[in-house]
């Protein structure tokens, strides 16, 4: 096969799985499941530094933004002007460019907020960032996006950390079809087979944080998330079979007994 | 007479008291942030981390300091 490359925002990579730091055990747990993932972009975190306590360990002390991307996301906000806040301070702290949007907009279900998403992207463009942008999986919200300039365009599969796997997959369908940045499925991904479905669909990646993270066995989860992609890819690029309800004998009559 | 060299600022929502004259930079270091993993706003406006030494801190200042932690 010809090297199957990754472009974001004229960056290149060779794993399509990207996943996320949160929710782990430790920061030891953390590191291991990322390198057995195999992932080379991860998502991260802006918080306060805990000032009282400083024995407490940095994720940049486990995992090398040197070696993988972070990616800096804006979980937890629910309005423009806290994403672009976070995202201008992540900007700060060593020069990310490529960064990932998540405007909320309700606490329960974790949808985000379209109109808030919107403006924050319009306004992030402007200022020179590259968004990679989590979104509903609305066709006409996700080219709104795209027009503004979005970097990558993120729809969720289901609730982000649900586990549900890919709920309306005729709209991933309509999304790949008109998508001409990467289309990454972002949240809801349980299992491994919702991994190897979103990259047959035709998705360029997909995010992982929660099935992995808390999976009873993290580091073999995030190995069968690894293979599953890498599996779901390959799928996709081979030309499947045209499906038919007539069997079709696998082996030859000739010289039959 | 002692209270008149101090000023009240508030630090990642922590309340701290410290000299007048008192620079970004010697509170950095105080708190022994490690500058390069870390961004700094002084009252919602973000600072320039090589000017800290020259950035004096005023009563009731706002600083926030954040890092990258884990997250989805």
């Amino acid at each position: 096969m010809k090297s199957d490359i990754l472009k974001i925002a004229n960056k290149k990579f060779k794993s399509r799985l990207i996943v996320g730091t949160g929710k782990y055990k430790s920061m030891k747990e953390c590191a291991n499941a990322i390198k057995i993932s195999g992932a080379e972009i991860v998502t991260v975190a802006v918080r306060r530094v805990n000032i009282l306590d400083r024995s407490k360990p940095l994720l940049m002390d486990y995992i090398d933004p040197k070696k993988i991307m972070y990616l800096p996301n804006t979980a937890g906000c629910f309005t423009s002007k806290d994403a672009l806040r976070t995202l201008r301070l992540a900007r700060e702290i060593g020069g990310w460019k490529i960064v990932k949007l998540e405007v909320l907009g309700d606490k329960k279900n974790l949808f985000p907020d379209m109109i808030e998403t919107l403006k924050s992207t319009e306004i992030l463009t402007r200022e020179g960032f590259k968004v990679m942008v989590y979104c509903n999986d609305d066709p006409l919200m996700c080219k709104r996006l795209e027009n503004s300039g979005a970097s990558a365009i993120m729809p969720l599969a289901a609730p982000i950390g649900s586990g549900l796997g890919i709920q309306n997959k005729t709209n991933i369908k309509i999304l790949r079809y008109q998508t001409k940045v990467p289309l990454i499925i972002d949240a809801g991904i349980g299992q491994a087979s919702d991994a190897v479905e979103a990259m047959e669909m035709g998705c360029d990646a997909v995010l992982i944080n929660t099935a992995i993270a808390k999976a009873k066995k993290p580091f073999q989860m995030a190995e069968a998330m690894k293979y599953a992609v890498i599996s779901g890819r390959k799928s996709f690029l081979s030309g499947r079979i045209i499906p038919n309800f007539q069997g079709s004998p696998s082996t030859t009559k000739k010289g039959l007994i | 007479m002692n209270k008149k060299n101090k000023i009240k600022i508030v630090v990642n929502g922590k309340l701290l008291t410290v000299n007048i004259k008192y620079s970004l930079k010697n509170l950095i270091e105080k708190l022994k942030t490690p500058i390069n993993k870390v961004a700094i706003e002084l009252n919602e406006e973000i600072v320039d981390k090589k000017k800290l030494n020259k950035i004096f801190l005023k009563n009731k200042d706002k600083i926030e300091i954040v890092h990258f932690i884990g997250g989805g």
